[in-house]
């Protein structure tokens, strides 16, 4: 959910603001070393796809439904960097072409469901391969880890920013086991979708996904007698 | 959560509003927008003054107030919330209508109310009045990396290529009997998702391709 102008108070507005645009300015030195010359049409691509997948909708129970929030997904499948760039790119066209999220809180809301949801996501990430058996099997399981914890984080560094500069004084304790327990359950579902798309692309295509390369580049080829 | 994107919301028209650069609409939308933010709540003849502005721009936009209306329904998750305020916030309490509400609580969902109508009407305008090619030449013009606004290009480019492709499986599954009703559905669409990513991953590699072959160096020409 994004959040509209005037939730957070001005200075609050602008210091995310100024967060959103240094993570995106390093976020571009990291794309081109990881797609140099095709990070626009690529970045581009992947960015309509998570576009995309959040029109997606997921049935929950009796009529209600959810969508994937993308940020832990599209860092696992196309890297920290560029993730990044694509959930950037994705809140700046809502924001502009479709008034979803309001102007003054596009630095909120890039800090928010961009920067946090990916770094978080990638360091879990890494964290569960290191733990985990190093197999392509393994990828899906840590891509949901990574999505189970963005999301809550997420919503934590929210309400930090509401303590800092919300405009109505809603007694703290009460927003934070609000926000905190409705985005645990998001996160769930989160974690679940996450965990069978990365599944279906690893089964298929695992050299496209990022998170995957080392564990492809780590596996020797095997030559097993043949059958005749 | 969100409500669904259709089209861009771009409205064809010749006003002035129309035809300003799109450089000057986005920075006047930033400035207006954080002094609206940045005005106490409780300067109530200050809101009107912004609303009889704001409304002034469309009437002179000759973009219909019906068509913007229809489109501020991505406002209605925060109405909801704003509506609740009133019971939630602490403070002193007064009476409405014979129930008990916060007064902050009460001040605080006006506040979130204006502000927030003020700012869908606003960047609804926007989009309304600005097309997506002249929104990028408008954003590189206020030195937005040009890096970040050729993805946003691309992005804009293929918004309806790859929401088409997704209509299409979606039709696909639909003429297969399969419609999701509740979580044991999950791994078809998750499939859908997958299959999204490498049909849009693929794309981006061949329009790559297709860039080289026309001598594209990482720059986009004028």
């Amino acid at each position: 959910m994004h959040v509209p102008d005037g939730f957070l108070d001005a200075p609050t507005s602008v210091a995310t603001g100024v967060v959103a645009a240094v993570g995106i300015g390093i976020a571009l030195r990291g794309a081109r070393r990881e797609l140099d010359d095709r990070t626009a049409p690529l970045a581009g691509l992947v960015a309509t796809f998570v576009f995309a997948t959040q029109m997606l909708n997921f049935p929950v129970a009796s009529g209600t439904s959810g969508h994937l929030l993308g940020g832990a997904l599209a860092a696992v499948l196309v890297g920290p960097s560029t993730g990044l760039l694509c959930m950037a790119v994705v809140f700046l066209v809502q924001c502009l072409l479709f008034a979803d999220g309001g102007i003054t809180a596009l630095g909120t809301n890039i800090s928010l469901m961009g920067i946090v949801t990916v770094v978080v996501g990638w360091a879990v990430f890494r964290g569960a391969q290191a733990v985990l058996p190093k197999r392509v099997s393994m990828v899906a399981p840590a891509a949901a880890a990574a999505a189970l914890v963005s999301v809550p984080v997420a919503s934590m560094v929210f309400v930090a920013l509401y303590a800092a500069g919300g405009t109505v004084d809603i007694p703290l304790g009460q927003l934070t086991t609000a926000m905190v327990g409705v985005h645990t359950l998001i996160g769930i579902g989160e974690a679940a979708i996450t965990f069978l798309a990365v599944g279906s692309i690893v089964a298929v295509r695992p050299d496209l996904v990022y998170g995957a390369r080392r564990v492809l580049a780590a596996r020797t080829l095997q030559i097993r007698e043949s059958v005749r | 959560m969100g409500a669904p994107h259709g089209h861009t919301l771009h409205f064809h028209g010749h006003s002035w509003l129309h035809r300003l650069p799109a450089h000057v609409k986005l920075v006047a939308l930033v400035v207006f927008m954080l002094t609206v933010v940045a005005t106490p709540r409780e300067w109530y003849p200050v809101f009107a003054g912004y609303l009889a502005l704001l409304l002034l721009l469309v009437a002179t936009s000759r973009v219909p107030p019906t068509y913007l209306a229809k489109r501020m329904v991505v406002e209605v998750p925060f109405v909801v919330f704003a509506l609740l305020l009133p019971f939630v916030a602490t403070g002193p309490r007064t009476e409405v209508l014979g129930l008990s509400v916060s007064e902050h609580g009460l001040l605080g969902a006006w506040s979130l109310l204006a502000k927030g109508t003020l700012g869908v009407t606003a960047s609804l305008l926007l989009a309304a009045t600005t097309e997506p090619r002249a929104l990028l030449t408008g954003l590189e013009r206020l030195r937005v990396p040009t890096l970040l606004v050729q993805i946003m290009g691309f992005m804009v480019r293929y918004l309806d290529v790859v929401t088409d492709e997704l209509r299409r499986m979606h039709v696909a599954r639909e003429s297969r009997g399969f419609s999701a009703r509740n979580p044991r559905h999950w791994p078809v669409i998750a499939k859908s998702a997958g299959v999204l990513f490498i049909r849009s991953y693929e794309r981006g590699e061949r329009v790559h391709l297709a860039m080289l072959s026309r001598g594209y160096d990482g720059r986009m020409p004028r």
